[in-house]
């Protein structure tokens, strides 16, 4: 399954993602219970998300904040009345039968995310977010896949943590752009500090809605069933899922004809190993979860004085950030782009350097080539980094004015990284010393005293005779800078009677 | 509207109440006479009425991001029928 | 504090021991203060009340003597050593079996919790602890106070002490019982449709549904969250009023209780009310109204009237779909509220397998709700997926919360222009046991003067006002607008300052 594919087919592809976030607070969204993660099992409940009798939910103020944050981030509008509703379904990991959410009058809704393709696969678009609310997660389920017959085991530790749930119009157009959109939305969570998203541990998850748009033999357009994609585990699984899905769905319906008039929606999950997906039996009456308002909680007001002192607050974002790096230190779009996926210590990183070295470009080649490749071969973070934003400055301030010498700069990296040395250090280390501008004058006058074959051969007009005092330099002292010695000396010559 | 037995076997899997055909018979018509009652209310004239959830004007009810003891493992699963010591335990869900 | 002068002198006259369970909480509570009897006699007195009554009324799910005489004798070493023991001080509370304790099960009157024991107290039972009060006993109620009977609870019968045959009122049925035998001279009950004060009037005794918000509801297990409220039962408002005042006020963990500051309800009790304006419904005197009843009622109006009170018509034309509006919405909040009780995480579990069954999982949710609940929690569960389930959500759960509406505008309207609105509790005294047993909808319009109270979240007293020809206790029910507790128990204390139904006992 080729998942790079750049031809649309024969078909177009209609995407649209629902996205649960878990929002970083302390406590759960309605009881005080901890919301950390990888808990002995069953440690961190209490009789609210236990869901025992008499027991009633509290909302968690700063999980509202995080949401509304959130949701004023991805250009929203907030209603100024919101409420909670039940969700009922029965289910072993969801103790009270129902499930707090938001079904109605969500917290949030109407708002767009823009995604670009730095490479240019695909022209920046606008992805309309139909609505982000919140609500609690459910527990954990552990099934015996062996035998099938053996008890399932129920973890209640990760009930009641609170999730934003953001939930995408079917604006994508390829798994590439769904890609896209995945990683735009987790750096804007983390740009707003709302989300570890970490998939692996569960606090980020996808499902993704895809279907087929196409023309049929009488020329009018055509769509196949909706499949929900599950059990996707990477943003990579995600693209994968969804190529193997597009073409999944163009052959079935070359060999049925079915439409989405003639089939319901139906689940699919994704198998990681195979790279396939496969079809799930479904929750029976899935689509009758009887929502009215929860009883035990009262409705939010928000005004609009408050989600505009919320928009104050939010910073800078990725887009934006991107602007602002191409103009202020001129990097191209590529460039920028790779420095803001980093997330804002990367930029405040990258700025520093920027600013300490007097030159953008540079800055920008350093952190996104040395540091970056550093950085993700050995898994660090930058705020770990052994060399300082100045420390780096330092070094490439130094190439461009000619006192470190360049072809040793790369070296010197790799000391002030390897050994944590400071650069002045490192030029000690390395036996490098710079050369004030008079000893080196004082040293190139020796050379042409002690080469006057050299310095008639110059005169005469044999200019390229002039290399060789470039290597006699050097063996003189390893930390000439080649391009100096050639303009002192010649200036020289040209000074000579 | 009238509501059929087949309807409230419908209801009986929606709320997962297992009923013997006697029983399914003796709801039938209960439910029928009481819908039938309720069935008043839709008489009543409520354009532009906004519907009431609480008796109680309150909104913007919170409490602080701050932990709050627990219960030990052994509490939270003293009542449950079946459990490990570690986990609460059903019959296996097949198919998830 | 004339009114404390006055009992003083009373109980003076009377210095036996014998006798307590005769005295009101008030009246006990000032002997325990000074001295003349201990908590322990108190409560010892009590048990010989509970050992000649209970078998006859089964007000009780579960007594436990030996904890309530280590309770009594543990406050009595307090006092002695100069506590302060709180507004309760050493005074028994029945609680009824809905309300999560510690150290008793927490039953609500279902096979499907009959094991269950809370990890936590309900805020109302940790402030009557708190304000040294003793839990004397769970009490019987109608299967999770769904009923108006307490024939719905699936684990014992309780008897109306004025006539064993009659049933005591419910679903606070066994609180109600436990006062009028005199077995405990206050009691927990909870009120939703009438829970409170509907067994209050069949049993003779006074009790204060009050607004919602007033009391916490956490631990209180839910039936129908938008209308529960839990309040005092005893045998007078001056009692109430001090129960109130232990179990009102703001409680963090219950995101619908109100902030609004508690009065001293026991304080201002017996300040006299001048010109109190009365409202009564022409309808809550139409045919359906026992001509007792009636008489009853209309005889309290007249002791209203010689202090003072002006009476006047007042028409509540959206309260007509009171009934209706409440046999919508208290379903469909039970339907969710009773999802969790499935036998996964406590419970009744069915023990029954069936090894060849395509979905374990599905027959143990269904055969363990059907087993473990009882019929009228069916009936309940099954309109209320009903009248949520798509395509009639619209119909029924939406047009009612909207009828909801106009039933409390019209309410708080009418509280313009009157303080209380007077009538009937119940359309008739005690029924028989089993009389209704097998007619839901009769049932269901036994709560016709008292649901619009819940729906409004307003409080509603009801005290006794008359005696059946046959021996039946009669109640009167006023009503007030929200958080005018303090303003109805005074307006109940007055009635009683001039009225002595509340002080008849049925005979031993
Ligand atoms: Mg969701
Ligand atoms: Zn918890």
């Amino acid at each position: 399954m080729n998942s790079e594919r750049s031809d649309p087919g024969p078909y177009a592809i209609v995407i649209g993602l629902e996205v649960h976030v878990q929002l970083k607070t302390a406590s759960k969204l309605f009881c005080g219970c901890s919301t950390q993660f990888g808990a002995e099992p069953n440690t961190q409940t209490c009789p609210v998300c236990l869901g025992l009798p008499g027991s009633l939910p509290v909302m968690n103020r700063r999980a509202f904040e995080l949401a509304l944050r959130t949701a004023v981030a991805l250009q929203c509008q907030i209603p100024e009345y919101t409420k909670w509703d039940r969700k009922n379904y029965f289910y072993p990991d969801l103790p009270k039968g129902y499930q707090i959410s938001q079904f109605d009058l969500p917290m949030s809704h109407s708002g767009w995310l823009e995604i670009a393709d730095p490479k240019g696969e695909f022209p920046v678009r606008s992805i309309r977010i139909r609505r982000a609310h919140l609500e609690e997660d459910a527990g954990k389920s552990l099934h015996d896949e062996a035998s099938g017959k053996a008890d399932s085991r129920i973890d209640l530790n990760r009930t009641g943590t609170p999730l934003l749930e953001i939930v995408s119009e079917p604006d994508l157009r390829s798994p590439r752009e769904a890609r896209a959109y995945l990683n735009e939305l987790k750096l804007l969570l983390e740009y707003l500090e709302v989300s570890d998203c970490n998939m692996q541990e569960g606090s980020l998850r996808v499902d993704a809605n895809i279907n087929l748009h196409l023309a049929d033999a009488a020329g009018g357009m055509v769509a196949t069933p909706i499949v929900e994609v599950k059990n996707m585990n990477s943003f990579r699984a995600v693209e994968r899922a969804l190529a193997y899905e597009a073409e999944r769905q163009f052959a079935a319906w070359r060999e049925t004809g079915r439409t989405i008039a003639e089939v319901p929606k139906s689940t699919r999950g994704w198998d990681d190993q195979r790279q396939a997906t496969f079809a799930q039996r479904q929750k029976e009456e899935s689509s009758d979860y009887r929502y009215f308002p929860d009883p035990d909680l009262v409705p939010v007001t928000v005004s609009v004085s408050a989600v505009d002192a919320v928009r104050a607050a939010l910073g800078e974002l990725p887009a934006a950030t991107r602007q602002r790096l191409e103009s202020a230190y001129r990097l191209n779009a590529y460039d920028a782009d790779v420095i803001v996926n980093q997330g804002r210590q990367f930029i405040a990183y990258f700025e520093q350097v920027a600013q300490r070295c007097g030159d953008g470009k540079l800055a920008s080649n350093w952190v996104t080539q040395e540091v970056l490749r550093i950085l993700n071969s050995a898994g660090g973070t930058i705020d770990r980094f052994p060399i300082s934003a100045d420390g780096l400055g330092e070094l490439i301030e130094g190439v461009r004015g000619g006192q470190v010498p360049s072809s040793r700069s790369k070296e010197l990296f790799g000391a002030m990284f390897s050994e944590g040395l400071s650069l002045a250090a490192a030029l000690r280390k390395l036996g490098i010393q710079a050369l004030d501008a008079g000893a080196l004058e004082q040293l190139c006058r020796q050379l042409l005293t002690e080469n006057p074959r050299i310095v008639a051969d110059v005169k005469s007009g044999k200019a390229q005779a002039a290399g060789a005092l470039v290597g006699l330099a050097k063996k003189k002292n390893a930390n000439v800078n080649p391009a100096e010695v050639r303009e002192i000396c010649a200036r020289l010559i040209a000074e000579m009677p | 509207m009238a509501l059929e037995r087949e309807d409230v076997r419908r209801i009986a899997e929606l709320a997962r109440l297992e009923l013997s055909s006697d029983e399914l018979a003796t709801l039938t018509s209960e439910l029928i006479q009481i819908v039938d009652y309720v069935q008043q209310l839709r008489s009543i004239k409520t354009e532009g009425v906004v519907p009431l959830a609480h008796a109680l004007d309150l909104a913007n009810v919170f409490r602080d991001d701050c932990l709050a003891p627990g219960l030990p493992r052994e509490a939270a699963l003293s009542n449950a029928p079946k459990h490990d010591g570690a986990y609460f335990l059903v019959p296996a869900v097949l198919g998830e | 504090m004339m009114g404390l002068t006055f009992w003083f002198r009373r109980f003076s006259e009377n210095n036996a021991v014998a006798g307590l369970a005769r005295l009101d909480a008030i009246q006990l509570q000032q002997m325990l203060r000074t001295g003349q009897i201990s908590s322990l006699e108190l409560v010892d007195a009590l048990l010989e009340q509970y050992a000649a009554w209970e078998p006859r009324v089964g007000a009780f799910l579960n007594f436990r003597a030996d904890q309530a005489r280590d309770q009594a004798r543990e406050l009595d070493r307090r006092r002695s050593a100069g506590a302060d023991l709180g507004l309760l001080a050493g005074l028994p509370v029945s609680v009824k079996d809905i309300l999560c304790t510690v150290d008793y099960p927490t039953t609500c009157g279902s096979r499907m919790l009959r094991d269950y024991h809370s990890p936590f107290d309900a805020t109302v039972v940790a402030r009557i602890r708190d304000a040294g009060g003793i839990v004397f006993g769970k009490t019987n109620l109608d299967e999770f106070a769904m009923g108006s009977s307490t024939e719905n609870s699936a684990l014992a019968v309780t008897r109306n002490p004025w006539n064993t045959e009659h049933v005591p009122g419910g679903s606070s049925g066994g609180g109600a019982a436990s006062v009028s035998a005199g077995i405990c001279p206050l009691a927990i009950g909870t009120d939703t449709g009438g829970s409170i004060r509907q067994p209050a009037a069949f049993c003779g005794i006074s009790g204060l549904k009050p607004t919602y918000g007033r009391v916490s509801r956490y631990g209180l297990v839910a039936f129908a969250s938008s209308l529960d409220q839990a309040g005092p039962m005893a045998r007078s408002v001056p009692e109430l009023a001090l129960l109130l005042e232990a179990i009102a006020g703001h409680d963090p963990r219950d995101a619908t209780s109100a902030p609004n500051e508690v009065p001293s309800y026991s304080h201002t009790i017996a300040e006299p009310l001048r010109g109190l304006r009365i409202g009564i419904v022409p309808d809550h005197f139409d045919a359906g109204l026992d001509a007792e009843v009636d008489a009853a009622v209309r005889e309290a109006l007249g002791a209203f009237r010689a202090r003072g009170a002006t009476v006047r018509e007042i028409e509540l034309p959206a309260s007509r779909q009171a009934i209706a509006t409440y046999y919508v919405i208290a379903p469909c909040e039970a339907s969710s509220n009773l999802a969790r009780y499935d036998g996964v995480h406590f419970g009744h579990r069915s023990t029954e397998r069936d090894r060849t069954d395509e979905s374990p999982l599905a027959r143990l949710y269904c055969r363990s709700r059907a087993e473990g609940l009882g019929a009228e929690v069916k009936r309940r569960i099954m309109l209320g997926t009903y009248a949520l389930s798509s395509g009639y959500y619209e119909a029924y759960y939406l047009q009612a919360m909207r009828v909801r509406r106009l039933i409390r505008d019209e309410l708080l309207a009418a509280f313009q222009s009157v303080d209380v609105i007077v009538g009937p509790t119940t359309p008739a005294p005690a029924y028989r046991l089993g009389e209704k047993a097998n007619d839901p909808l009769s049932m269901y319009l036994e709560d016709l003067y008292t649901v619009s109270a819940n729906l409004a979240g307003i409080p509603a007293l009801s005290v006794p006002c008359g005696l059946s020809r046959s021996g039946l206790p009669i109640g009167l029910q006023i009503q007030a607008a929200p958080f005018a507790e303090e303003l109805l128990l005074r307006a109940g204390a007055m009635y009683q300052q001039v009225t002595d139904w509340h002080q008849r006992r049925p005979a031993a």
